[in-house]
């Protein structure tokens, strides 16, 4: 499936838009971090948690359930949220 | 002087410890790496120390909480860093920093059972290269307290569980809140240069703890440390030491900067004793760092913050100084020529003052409202060397060899 990655994470990935599979979001982000080595840790803690100022959407819904069942044709886009300083 | 390079420096060559007319030792060629709130620069000095070549930023916009050279082989620079959205990693460079690589496992605690909350490493917050008979070892301590070792030069890393998994010491870290205001922390990992099981290391909050045995298991150092008004000592919660350094030259000689004032310990003795009472009582002896002669256990730097009323932790009175102690901390000497006499409300944090080991010994401190500072005469005269710098976290002065 297509995942949009933000501007923090291209240092990993290079492209704005990759591909990778994944049956859940905790799957995607395995095989994400497979393809880009040191990614995933950048984006979900030890706790298997999302890291608290990182979001995630499934086809334009946001998504906190790590479980989440993924389609191939699901477009998942990984934004950072509107915080900071 | 300061010379700006935008292009990565070339390989610094190696350091002479050429010998001056007199017969002394002449300062070798000095790196200092200022870790900030967005990232970090490094600072190559010349050899009388007058003269500094900037290279940064690296990992810009990156939270850098301590940038170390490996003093074992004096190439290999580590860097604990983390975005304000992405989580937290190590930085390895083999080449004095023209290149980086990421740690394939970063500092991360163990994956708590289904259904506990488990914690979360917030961000690395020290560095400390292992014995000098363990090449490639560090250890890191974390926000929020935690203790954690590689074997392969910063790779991968694995936690203490004697600390970490520990319940008691659970216990006496306490919550998020019982921390500084960025989060409570493991620092002043420090190993003895006689024996590299025998280690140190200090919680903000939950004291001063000692291993005989490379971390396996632990036992606190506080007697005779006070704690804030109004909380019990005996628990070791309320006890937040703020730097704990060793004598280079003394290794059973160590001294403290701590949130109840300035201590000092002579081993095999448990009791830390405050020479910060010596201090002038309209200053002080709250503060952050504390830093020891690299070959004089009896002299030692401290920079006094505000920690009155409400804490303002700024320097006394808008007048930064650093204090100076010749004998242990019987007596103490401001030293302030040339730092600002008045309206300088910044103070140093703990990681952000530091010596080499030239003679006279430089001194070098950064400062929160982004300054870099420096003596070459161990603090009796005083230069700002940068400025506009972002809030400075740390400073290290390394040797190149």
């Amino acid at each position: 499936m297509k995942v949009l990655i933000p501007g923090p994470l291209l240092s990993y990935t290079t492209l704005r838009e990759v591909d990778a599979i994944g049956g859940t979001l905790t799957e995607l982000f395995v095989d994400l971090d497979r393809r880009y080595p040191g990614l995933r840790f950048r984006l979900v803690d030890e706790q298997e948690k999302m890291r608290p100022h990182m979001r995630c959407f499934v086809n334009g819904e946001q998504v906190f359930d790590m479980m989440r069942p993924l389609h191939p044709t699901d477009s998942v886009h990984i934004v950072q949220a509107l915080s900071g300083g | 002087m300061v010379r700006s390079t935008r292009k990565q420096v070339r390989r610094p060559k190696i350091a002479r410890h050429a010998r001056g007319a007199a017969g002394g030792r002449r300062s070798p060629n000095v790196l200092v790496l200022v870790a900030t709130r967005k990232g970090a620069w490094l600072y190559h000095g010349d050899v009388s120390r007058r003269s500094w070549r900037v290279d940064g930023p690296h990992f810009l916009g990156h939270i850098v909480s301590h940038v170390v050279l490996d003093p074992r082989d004096g190439r290999t620079l580590l860097a604990a860093a983390k975005t304000g959205h992405l989580g937290p990693t190590v930085f390895r460079s083999t080449d004095l920093g023209r290149t980086w690589k990421e740690a394939v496992r970063p500092p991360a605690f163990t994956k708590a059972p289904g259904g506990e909350k488990g914690r979360v490493v917030d961000h690395t917050f020290w560095l400390t290269p292992c014995h000098e008979n363990e090449p490639e070892a560090w250890y890191a301590g974390t926000s929020p307290q935690g203790l954690f070792r590689s074997n392969d030069g910063g790779m991968v890393w694995e936690g203490l569980p004697g600390l970490n998994d520990n319940p008691q010491y659970r216990a006496w870290m306490g919550s998020e809140q019982d921390g500084t205001p960025d989060g409570p922390k493991l620092h002043s990992v420090i190993v003895d240069p006689r024996d590299s099981a025998h280690l140190y290391i200090a919680m903000s909050s939950g004291g001063v703890h000692e291993s005989f045995d490379a971390g396996r298991s632990w036992a606190p150092l506080v007697q005779g440390l006070e704690v804030v008004e109004n909380l019990d000592p005996a628990n070791i919660q309320f006890h937040d030491p703020h730097c704990v350094r060793l004598s280079p030259r003394d290794p059973d000689r160590l001294y403290q900067q701590n949130h109840c004032g300035i201590y000092r310990l002579d081993r095999p003795a448990k009791e830390w004793r405050r020479v910060g009472r010596n201090m002038p009582k309209r200053v002080g002896d709250i503060g952050f760092p504390m830093v020891v002669h690299p070959r004089d256990a009896d002299t030692v730097w401290v920079f006094p913050m505000d920690g009155t009323t409400v804490w303002p932790r700024t320097s006394p009175d808008g007048v930064p100084a650093v204090y100076m102690t010749r004998d242990g901390g019987e007596r103490w000497r401001r030293l302030d020529s040339g730092l600002p006499e008045r309206q300088a409300w910044w103070t140093v944090k703990r990681q952000a003052m530091t010596a080499d080991t030239g003679n006279p010994v430089g001194l070098y401190f950064g400062t929160t409202s982004g300054e870099l500072w420096t003596s070459r005469d161990e603090g009796n005269r005083w230069t700002c060397i940068a400025r506009n710098l972002p809030e400075i976290y740390a400073v290290e002065a390394a040797e190149l060899r």
